[in-house]
Formats: C-alpha cells, sequence, structure tokens
C-alpha cells in the first residue's frame, strides 16, 4: 500500500520522471523535489492562493492538487513565467507602485494576475479585485497590488493598438 | 498540514473504476477534482486507504442535450459550467451559481460530479440540482440507477450513493420556452462559504408563478426544497401573501448556528432571499421591500 507512483510530466517545459509518493501535493513536489521554491505553500488547504501554479495553461492550487495527478500533464510554475519574460512587465508594475512587502503571496498574485490578463485584456478594479479574491495578502492591504495589475494591463492594451 | 498515506489508482476506465470500489469498498475515496477532498485530507478530517482517481476519464466530462434532457458529465469542471452555451441557454442557474464557487484556481478543477457526492450543505450545486428537478446517475456493479435530486442529498457529507457506486452524469429537463431562473447568496466575501443561498427555477404565466422551486443551501444538514414555494403557486402575489410564504419558509427551516451566524439570522435572510427571488422573477421590484418578521 501506499508505495511509489511512477509520474511523467513537463515543468516550464522540462520533461520530468520521477518515482513519488502518493500522499505528495504537487506544491511540495514542485518545492522539494524540483527546488523550485517560488511557488509557496501557505494555508495548504486551497484558501491562501500562495501556491498557484498553471496546469496545462491554466490556474490551479497546487496544494489541492497531488503530484501524481500531474502525471501527463504540463506544469508552469513562477520561475519558467519569470524566466521566459512572459510576466515582466507586471513584475515591474508590482516593484514601481510596492504590491509586495513581504513577498510570500507575490508568486501566487502573478500567476493570478497574469490569468486574468489573459483571459480578459482589459478588466476593471472589480474584476481585478474578483479574480485576485482567492489570493491573500497580509502586507500591502491589495490596494497597490490592483493598481498594479491596472497600470499593467492599460499599458498591454496601448501596446496593442 | 500534510495528507494521511495513501494509496493511489488512476482509474483506466469506469468499469475499472467500479472494479476497484468493488474491491476496497468504504475504505475508498473517489478523486475527481479534489477541491473538497484534498483539503479535508490535508486537515486530516479524512484519511481514506486508497484513493480511486477518476480524473482521466474524458468519457465522464462533457456537456450534451438529449432530447429535452441536459446531460452533464461527472467531471464536468465548474469553469465549463461558466463557459458552455449550452449551459448558458438551458440552464443558465448552473452558470450563475458557479461563479458564487470559490476562485478561478478552484473552479478550473472542481468538478460537478464531486461538489453533489461531497454533498456540502453550504454549496451551491447541490441546491441548483434540486431546483432544476435534475436526476443522478450513478452507476455500480449491477448496472446504473438513477435518483432524484431532491432523494439524493441525505445529511451532512452524506448521499444516496453507496460506497461502491460512482456518480457518472447529471441529467436535468429543459422545459424550454418560460422557465426562468434567479440565484442570490450571502457570504462574508465573494467565493466564501454562503451563509445563506438560494437556487430557484420559475415558470411564470401572466404574472402568476405557475411553477416555483426554491432551493435553499446553507440552512440545514442538506439542501432543502422549500414547500412555502406552494404557498405562491397559481395565487396572485401580493405582500399579505408573500408575508405568508416567508413564515412557512422559516418554520421549514432548521438551520445551524455556526461562527457564521446564528440560526436566527439564517432564517431572517432566507426570507429576505425569497422576497428578492419573488420580486425579480415577477418583475415586481416592491415585493422585495418588505422586511420579515
Amino acid at each position: 500500500m501506499s508505495a511509489p507512483v511512477s509520474l511523467s510530466l513537463l515543468v516550464n517545459g522540462e520533461p520530468i520522471d520521477a518515482f513519488v509518493l502518493p500522499r505528495l501535493n504537487l506544491a511540495d513536489f514542485l518545492r522539494e523535489n524540483l527546488k523550485l521554491t517560488g511557488t509557496h505553500v501557505g494555508c495548504e488547504h486551497g484558501v491562501c492562493g500562495a501556491c498557484t501554479v498553471r496546469i496545462d495553461g491554466e490556474i490551479v492550487r497546487s496544494c489541492l492538487m497531488l503530484a501524481v495527478q500531474a502525471h501527463g500533464a504540463s506544469v508552469e510554475t513562477i520561475e519558467g513565467v519569470s524566466d521566459s519574460g512572459e510576466i515582466a512587465d507586471l513584475q515591474a508594475a508590482f516593484r514601481e507602485r510596492n504590491a509586495l512587502q513581504c513577498g510570500y503571496c507575490t508568486p501566487g498574485m502573478l500567476m493570478t494576475a497574469q490569468d486574468l490578463l489573459k483571459h480578459s485584456p482589459v478588466p476593471d478594479r472589480q474584476a481585478i479585485r474578483e479574480h485576485l479574491s482567492g489570493n491573500y495578502c497580509r502586507c500591502t492591504g491589495y490596494q497597490a497590488i490592483v493598481d498594479a495589475v491596472e497600470a499593467t494591463a492599460k499599458t498591454r492594451a496601448e501596446r496593442r493598438t | 498540514m500534510k495528507a494521511a498515506a495513501f494509496a493511489y489508482a488512476r482509474a483506466t476506465s469506469v468499469v475499472n473504476a467500479l472494479e476497484l470500489l468493488a474491491v476496497h469498498g468504504d475504505k475508498a475515496k473517489v478523486l475527481s477534482g479534489g477541491q473538497s477532498l484534498m483539503p479535508a485530507m490535508n486537515l486530516r478530517l479524512l484519511s481514506p486507504e486508497i484513493l480511486v482517481d477518476i480524473g482521466g476519464l474524458a468519457e465522464l466530462r462533457g456537456i450534451a442535450m438529449r432530447g429535452d434532457v441536459l446531460v452533464v458529465g461527472a467531471l464536468t469542471r465548474h469553469v465549463d459550467l461558466l463557459r458552455s452555451p449550452e449551459i448558458a441557454l438551458h440552464a443558465p442557474l448552473l452558470r450563475d451559481a458557479v461563479s458564487h464557487v470559490a476562485h478561478p484556481a478552484i473552479r478550473n478543477r472542481g468538478t460537478i460530479g464531486g461538489s453533489l457526492a461531497h454533498a456540502d450543505p453550504a454549496s451551491e450545486l447541490p441546491a441548483c440540482v434540486m431546483a432544476l428537478d435534475a436526476t443522478i446517475v450513478a452507476r455500480g456493479p449491477t448496472g446504473e440507477r438513477r435518483i432524484a435530486a431532491t432523494e439524493f442529498f441525505k445529511g451532512i457529507y452524506e448521499t444516496a450513493l453507496s460506497p461502491d457506486e460512482l456518480l457518472v452524469a447529471i441529467e436535468a429537463p429543459v422545459t424550454g420556452q418560460g422557465s426562468t431562473f434567479f440565484f442570490q447568496e450571502y457570504a462574508r466575501r465573494h467565493g466564501d462559504y454562503a451563509v445563506v443561498g438560494l437556487a430557484a427555477r420559475a415558470v411564470v404565466a401572466a404574472g402568476r408563478f405557475s411553477d416555483l422551486r426554491l432551493g435553499f443551501f446553507a440552512v440545514g444538514d442538506r439542501p432543502l426544497l422549500a414547500a412555502a414555494a406552494g404557498k405562491l403557486i397559481n395565487a396572485s402575489v401580493n405582500p399579505e401573501l408573500l408575508a405568508e410564504a416567508a413564515t412557512a419558509l422559516t418554520n421549514e427551516l432548521d438551520p445551524q448556528e455556526d461562527q457564521q451566524a446564528t440560526a436566527a439570522m439564517r432564517r431572517h435572510l432566507a426570507t429576505v432571499l425569497l422576497r428578492r427571488c419573488v420580486a425579480a422573477l415577477l418583475a415586481r421590484p416592491e415585493l422585495a421591500t418588505g422586511v420579515a418578521k
């Protein structure tokens, strides 16, 4: 019982093969096995959003997914979207507007904000707040985060025209 | 916290999943989207010996019309309900409800079958399937059986499913013309557990309800199809009749007290939702204003 299970997946475009215990969640697999510690573990029951990653292009809570459930999937973490430059402007906007203090929530915030901007290019502040409502920040009071996401949306919209 | 150790089996087909459930019985838990099961396991509220992962069974995911029945596969995710044109056309109640279910990252994984089988009394979809007069399709070792949604929910996290059965689909009759819907809930913040909620389906003709199904949730140990709706069907609704229906509703509710609300507060909020619902469905905003006693 509870023997290791084989697992093959893509992480940030790189093929990974591993044997893991079923109980290992995806967040711990990324952090402990792959040393991708940008994905943070906060509440471990799906409430805080710090562990948000993308699976096959859609954001999920990596603490609410077993590593073995990611078999055959393409996982993207904050390291992936950061290194590729996909969210460089969003990161810059967070920096400029002090949209982070301790930084614990920031990877999850960035993953979730980028998801919003992909699906809805020019969201209003209400839509930004709603989309980020599953991501907790205990430092900023959220205003600066909403500012940064809104500013990025506007800059991207201008670039497109 | 982390989940306790368990064994894991990736089901290769529905038949395979049923075989696994037959072997392991109530020592097994079915893993669908995992958005309720995983938190419960991480918090050590649940420690199954084995998880049967049905997540890869593509045959269970999808939305289709079969005659005048809307069929929703058990593995259909919340995000699919939000985006589906069939749902928007035939059962917009599900779309409206799902927008209140947690947050985008959760809706990308959570499934309708998982939500119904989990049977959390505060969750939205159980009340919706009751309001829609839907049928739950379960498959077991001896074949398939159909369970009326109104007979499916038995208590907190309890359903009519036996441990060797798998919820495979939801069938909702499409009444075609004339059905209207209402969904609202009170929650501390959008996406939080509901304090009280209401999912309703109605048929309105000439300013009267010819049908009205009121599915309340977070008002007891299971969703409730309110009998008080009967007072409003085929009747000329006025503030007095609505007050009478509200009183009948508070009498049939048996809400629990928790850190979110007292039982009295839940009863009160349920009557507020009743008034708003009736006012919205009859397009008579003045009916929403009375304060329930």
